[in-house]
């Protein structure tokens, strides 16, 4: 079922006229807006971006307290992160982000677990100053080897007009200048996590950069230092990409945010170069460390060799030839491993058309990944998107690609019942959707619990995933024989 | 370089690598500013201690690694029970997306809800615009049977006001004016999930009750409530098939058995199962009703009674008394009695429980999870000759803790046991180290005391995210007790096994025949 690219895009524009015509004319009107066609050459994919979604469509998106918790902030290992408010919202992501780390669970690190106020009805007639001003002496108390303490906003705090500022500010004096930081992400601001990581990196420029006396920590600088920006470590992701670029002799002095501490976080600022790969989710702190304090900052993509070998030569390009050399140094060495993934994997995927729809960077940044196993996205959107984002994704989407931002689950349903794509990479809450109609799946956030994904040891255990998924005998047992 | 595209190796051996342990060790020296070595030890063995404990339990404010959640997660389960129901929460939408993945995780199936997604406009004038276009877009889009709405803790703290912003909805033409929309206030900042399923449960049931006019009972007709419940399809079709050998004429209200293992058959089932319309509608006239789940139902129960049907509250039937008083009052409910078929069945449990009683006789337990299956458990527990000695529930209340004392109180094994209500898993920590078990039961989270404490943890409860497929078999029933016995005997096999395993040492003991 070969098409060309004019009857693709005939077809593709037919199917978003039938997932339209469900909707009530107003918002048939709106979700037209976010579903398009790709032309090649436009400046950006065609679709509006980052708009609230409408009610009662099960949209995929979380919330802003999701995208500084849980994204943001909840990695910095050796902080203690607050859910303040009721229960569910830290229940829910306790531990479910695989933002891997090393350190001791509950004495010097606190990634996986679970803090919270556990609002009552009385904090919430009353107010949780108090609560909080309390809750934070048991943390210091309980826990007396934490380097910080974030307090992460749920919805009611905004609406019951708490000062968490004022507690923080107030607690920080009382324990000598402790790092204490009030975020505003209650859940009901914005229209997506978006917003989230970008109260979360507000929060970092004024509560940590501008707070914290920059000899703090004892720290020599050298010419090749950088800084790893938006990358959480999902499945070790950040230490996969890390230890490329140590190998090209680049040093990095921190994660942002996976593995990452508070002093990491602290000492960025003295980095010649910040590299960015979650533009999405980290591009306001690198902007306001490019203005404040004159550090540079470069997007680059460690997802399939193709891409890797790009961006290793991107970063290079701001150093010496030291670096120069030690970026095709390293992609020499990997290039053997690559060539053997290649040859043992794309007989078996190549031709296979992939539907993608995931958050931050993921929907263009994968895309050279499947093309270096001769895979190919037909579709693809963001969960929480920005026009940006859309612009970008412009450099990877082939001509007549379908685009659908902040689809909603009876399109997405529809777009691959009618499409039949080999593989759909999307979330968990997606997943068990499409292996139900017999299509091949993984999860493009989680990994589904493999990875990591990014860097060259990423990228084969990226093939190897693709493969078992679309390859899977399971697939061929769908049918009951005698239905057949 | 240890990768190869023969072999590939992810997260679990690739980061043991040299190349990676070293990176691990520069990154913490140069980079972390890490608390010297000894501290962290020095705090570690101190969290161990009494003292410790003794400030662990006087935390006033801070909640540490809960074993519960929160309301709407409970409404959202109780919805789904019912056919082609679309539940729908009124609220933000990043609850809703937590719901939906949380399910997920669990039961390894999609769960459909749908959220009014109220943002910071919605906070400042209330969410009616959220709920009329939300209930257009969702009939439109999905033409379910009934919209059972309940709401997140933001449509709480605003106010909104369900019940008239449904009319409004209607009046606006959003849905048909006769068309039903149950709903249910379900605060997340009161109770738990168990709370938000009985709130919500009592909302369908008194949707289509309140306008039913004069009960006309049918003798020997009953009602089940399943309640909150991580093993929900394998139970419900368990006390289905029971009910079935016993003749009985029953309907459950929240019929959750179908919803989370549709087949892999090429088709989504975004609904499947599910009590009807109709059959809440007759369920009014039932003699009586059970629920499985006292304290997940207490105001469905309560709502019941008052209608004048007898209600019967359980905790679980798990293990034999359990299951006995079920079926006993199954019997006596219904008139009908209980087949030769079922006694074998209890004959067989008790059979094993028989030839297993050495393996499990006076080991000591630490259970958590919510009320119900505490009580079940803890029962069970006692009758295998087991002692629970420490039994834990955040969401469980004094009242739940005198029950639990009162089964310690009737059983000799319970002579040393303890129940702690509202507690987390911080507390249970302490106690681990203080008063030591030999076998830890509760959800995937114990796998951190796993961990730290080194106590073996047999996954009983919800959520299991990190095995598959326990769902799908009931622990409740005769049956259901064999899975829990196994469970349990597995695990300390397998524990004997590696503690003996070691050639030319320890491996006297690794025996062939236990």
């Amino acid at each position: 079922m070969s098409l060309t690219v004019e009857e693709t895009r005939t077809r593709n524009k037919e199917l978003i006229e039938e997932v339209l015509s469900v909707y009530p004319e107003k918002s048939a009107k709106k979700r037209a807006k976010h579903l398009s066609v790709h032309e090649e050459g436009k400046s950006d994919c065609g679709v509006k971006s980052n708009i609230k979604s409408l009610p009662g469509v099960m949209t995929v998106r979380g919330c802003a307290y999701a995208g500084s918790k849980g994204v943001v902030w909840g990695p910095i290992k050796d902080m203690i992160h607050i859910s303040h408010g009721p229960v569910g919202c830290g229940q829910y992501s306790w531990s479910t982000r695989r933002n891997y780390y090393i350190g001791t669970t509950g004495i010097d690190a606190f990634g996986t677990m679970q803090f919270t106020s556990d609002f009552q009805e009385k904090d919430i007639v009353f107010g949780g100053d108090k609560k909080l001003e309390k809750l934070i002496d048991e943390v210091e108390m309980l826990f007396p080897l934490n380097k910080g303490i974030t307090v992460q906003s749920e919805c009611p705090i905004g609406l019951i007009g708490d000062d968490i500022e004022a507690v923080s500010k107030k607690k920080a004096k009382e324990y000598a200048g402790k790092t204490i930081v009030p975020v505003r992400c209650e859940g009901f601001r914005g229209v997506s996590q978006s917003l989230g990581h970008h109260i979360a990196n507000d929060m970092i420029r004024d509560w940590v950069f501008d707070k914290t006396d920059p000899n703090k920590n004892a720290f020599v600088g050298t010419p090749y230092d950088v800084a790893i920006i938006g990358d959480y470590n999902i499945g070790g992701d950040a230490w996969s990409s890390r230890i490329l670029l140590e190998e090209m002799g680049l040093r990095v002095i921190a994660q942002w945010s996976g593995d990452g501490t508070i002093a990491e976080i602290e000492n960025t600022p003295k980095a010649k170069l910040n590299v960015l790969h979650c533009y999405r989710s980290m591009n306001y702190i690198s902007r306001h460390m490019e203005e404040k304090y004159g550090t540079p900052w470069v997007e680059y993509n460690f997802f399939g060799p193709s891409k890797i070998a790009a961006s290793l030569r991107e970063i290079a390009g701001h150093f010496d030839d030291k670096i120069k050399e030690g970026a095709e140094r390293v992609i020499a060495k990997y290039s053997v491993l690559m060539d053997d993934v290649i040859a043992q994997f794309k007989p078996r995927l190549e031709g296979k058309r992939v539907m993608l729809y995931v958050g931050g960077l993921r929907p263009r940044h994968v895309i050279g990944a499947y093309e270096d196993l001769g895979m190919e996205v037909i579709g693809t959107g963001y969960e929480f998107g920005h026009n940006d984002d859309y612009q970008r994704t412009t450099d990877y989407v082939k001509d007549a690609t379908l685009i659908y931002d902040d689809v909603t689950g009876y399109e997405f349903e529809k777009f691959v019942d009618k499409i039949k794509p080999d593989l759909v990479g999307s979330g968990i809450k997606e997943k068990y959707v499409f292996q139900k109609m017999g299509v091949p799946f993984r999860q493009m956030h989680s990994w589904d619990y493999s990875g990591p994904y990014h860097g060259y040891d990423g990228f084969a255990i990226f093939a190897r995933d693709m493969d078992m998924a679309i390859n899977s005998p399971v697939w061929n047992l769908t049918k009951a024989p005698w239905k057949k | 370089m240890t990768q190869s595209a023969e072999k590939v190796i992810d997260h679990e051996m690739l980061f043991r690598q040299p190349e990676y342990t070293e990176m691990f060790e520069n990154k913490q020296k140069n980079f972390e500013y890490k608390h010297p070595e000894a501290r962290i030890v020095e705090i570690q063995e101190w969290t161990k201690t009494k003292e410790y404990q003794e400030k662990n339990f006087a935390r006033e404010a801070l909640t540490v690694n809960p074993a519960k959640a929160c309301q709407p997660l409970g409404a959202v389960f109780a919805a789904v029970g019912f056919a082609n129901t679309l539940p729908f929460v009124h609220g933000s939408q990043g609850c809703v997306a937590y719901y939906r993945s949380h399910f997920s995780r669990h039961f390894k199936e999609p769960t459909s809800c749908v959220s009014s997604s109220m943002t910071e406009d919605a906070a400042v004038f209330g969410g009616l615009n959220n709920m009329v276009d939300g209930l257009a877009n969702a009939y439109n889009m999905y033409k379910p049977d009934m919209i059972a709405v309940s709401t997140t803790c933001m449509a709480e703290v605003i106010g909104d006001d369900l019940d008239s912003f449904i009319k409004t909805a209607k009046t606006k033409g959003s849905i048909p004016e006769d068309y039903d929309v149950p709903f249910a206030h379900t605060p997340a900042f009161v109770g738990s999930h168990i709370t938000g399923y009985d709130n919500a449960l009592k909302g369908i049931v008194e949707h289509f009750w309140s306008k039913a006019g004069e009960r006309t009972p049918i003798a020997n007709k009953i009602n089940f409530i399943g309640g909150f419940d991580g093993y929900t399809t394998g139970n419900l079709r368990e006390i289905k098939r029971l009910l079935g050998l016993m003749g009985a004429d029953y309907t459950i209200l929240g019929d959750t058995s179908d919803i989370w293992d549709t087949p892999t058959d090429g088709e989504f089932r975004m609904y499947d199962g599910g009590t009807t319309k109709e059959e809440v509608k007759a369920a009014y006239n039932a003699s009586a009703t059970i629920s499985f789940q006292e304290f997940c139902t207490e105001k469905t129960i309560k709502y019941i009674a008052s209608k004048g049907q007898e209600t019967v509250a359980l905790n679980q039937p798990i293990g034999v008394t359990g299951t006995d008083q079920f079926l006993m009052e199954v019997s006596r409910l219904t008139s009908k009695p209980i087949p030769d078929a079922i006694t074998k069945e209890r004959g067989r449990l008790v059979d094993a429980i028989a030839d297993s009683q050495a393996m499990i006789h006076g080991k000591k337990f630490a259970l958590y999870g919510d009320p119900d299956l505490m009580l079940g458990l803890t029962q069970f527990l006692l009758e295998l000759g087991a002692e629970p000695t420490t039994v834990l529930s955040t969401n469980g209340d004094d009242k739940w803790a005198a029950k639990v004392q009162a089964l310690f109180d009737a059983s000799p094994f319970g002579k040393n046991c303890k129940v702690y209500p509202k507690k987390d898993m911080w507390h249970l920590r302490s106690l681990l180290f203080t008063e030591p078990v030999e076998y830890l039961i509760g959800n995937t989270h114990g796998k951190y005391l796993e961990r730290d404490v080194g106590v073996p943890l047999i996954r009983l409860g919800f959520p299991i995210f990190d095995r598959h497929h326990y769902h799908r078999f009931p622990i409740w029933g005769y049956e259901g007790g064999l899975r829990v016995l196994v469970m349990i005997l597995d695990e300390m096999f397998e524990r004997l096994d590696q503690s003996t395993i070691i050639t030319a040492k320890t491996d006297i003991s690794y025996d062939i025949v236990r």
